[in-house]
């Protein structure tokens, strides 16, 4: 057993790079799933020093519902703002920073979540705090500071805390 | 049946080309560096997610294969973008921002950037105890 695990250090990290390849490759066929694994034993233990631990996901389904929410926000958000880069005139708009107090622990989590906050228009994360327990949002248009805040808390954080704490 | 098809796949193109376009646009409009910022992000998410969904669209319709490097394009750019605009983020406080221009950074003492070796080593030397849980 432990030799198994000495020789897959990572099997969710080798289940995605297979994929990543067979993806890549574009067209099915064994021969490129028996080069992808290999890729993905290969790649892990080489690089093993470098990911001491292993991220820990606890409800892998809710990444899925995760994905989905994030999808349909980037949708919607990016409407929002193209209204405020076309109609909006500058002097109306309200840039402003938010600090996110983090509940969040792991790095895997915060950087998803940064990530999100990122990819999601009209919220951008700068920054972390020097210890970690805060994130530095920068907002193109935000009267109301608090409850973009919030809506930062409520929607993506409190989910990437059932999937990784 | 194909004409459907067809629509739906210059619908989508429109969608992805409008996007870019604010997106662009937004780059020379809004008038702050941190704002300008905000307007790649816009173009990587719609502008181009439309685009590989056309073709993703015309591949399975047209010919007769699918296609899932568009998957792997959304994904490397859900990867690389935010980290691109995370450094240019902190470029921009480095080197625009002090301590004393920035918001308070929650119960911490300041953001990372402005991280110095001499916090690094006072942090050593008296370990603040742990934010209440």
């Amino acid at each position: 057993m432990k030799l198994v695990w000495r020789l897959f250090p990572h099997p969710l990290l080798t289940l995605l790079l297979t994929i990543t390849w067979l993806l890549l490759v574009n067209r099915w066929s064994l021969n490129s799933l028996v080069f992808g694994f290999l890729l993905g034993v290969l790649i892990p233990f080489v690089t093993q020093p470098f990911w001491p631990n292993r991220p820990n996901l606890r409800r892998p389904l809710k990444v899925a519902e995760y994905i989905l929410v994030v999808l349909t926000d980037i949708v919607q958000a990016n409407i929002i703002v193209a209204r405020i880069v076309l109609f909006k005139p500058n002097t109306d708009r309200r840039p402003n920073w938010i600090t996110v107090p983090l509940e969040l622990k792991t790095p895997e989590a915060i950087t998803a979540l940064a990530g999100t906050i990122t990819m999601t228009p009209g919220t951008l994360s700068a920054d972390v705090s020097d210890e970690g327990h805060a994130l530095l949002v920068h907002c193109l248009d935000a009267p109301n500071p608090d409850a973009v805040r919030d809506e930062i808390k409520q929607r993506y954080e409190r989910r990437l805390m059932e999937i990784f704490e | 049946m194909v004409t459907l098809l067809e629509f739906l796949v210059a619908a989508l193109l429109v969608i992805g080309g409008v996007f870019g376009i604010v997106g662009s646009f937004g780059l020379i409009k809004l008038n702050d560096p941190m704002s300008r910022l905000h307007a790649p992000t816009k173009a990587t998410t719609l502008g181009v997610g439309g685009v590989l969904l056309a073709s993703m669209l015309h591949a399975a319709a047209f010919e007769k294969y699918f296609s899932f490097h568009e998957l792997m394009i959304t994904l490397f750019l859900f990867l690389t973008a935010p980290i691109t605009a995370n450094f240019i983020a902190k470029v921009h406080i480095h080197r625009q921002e002090t301590r004393d221009t920035m918001p308070e950074a929650g119960g911490d003492d300041h953001w990372a950037t402005h991280d110095t070796p001499e916090d690094e080593q006072r942090r050593q030397a008296a370990p603040t105890p742990p934010a209440d849980e």
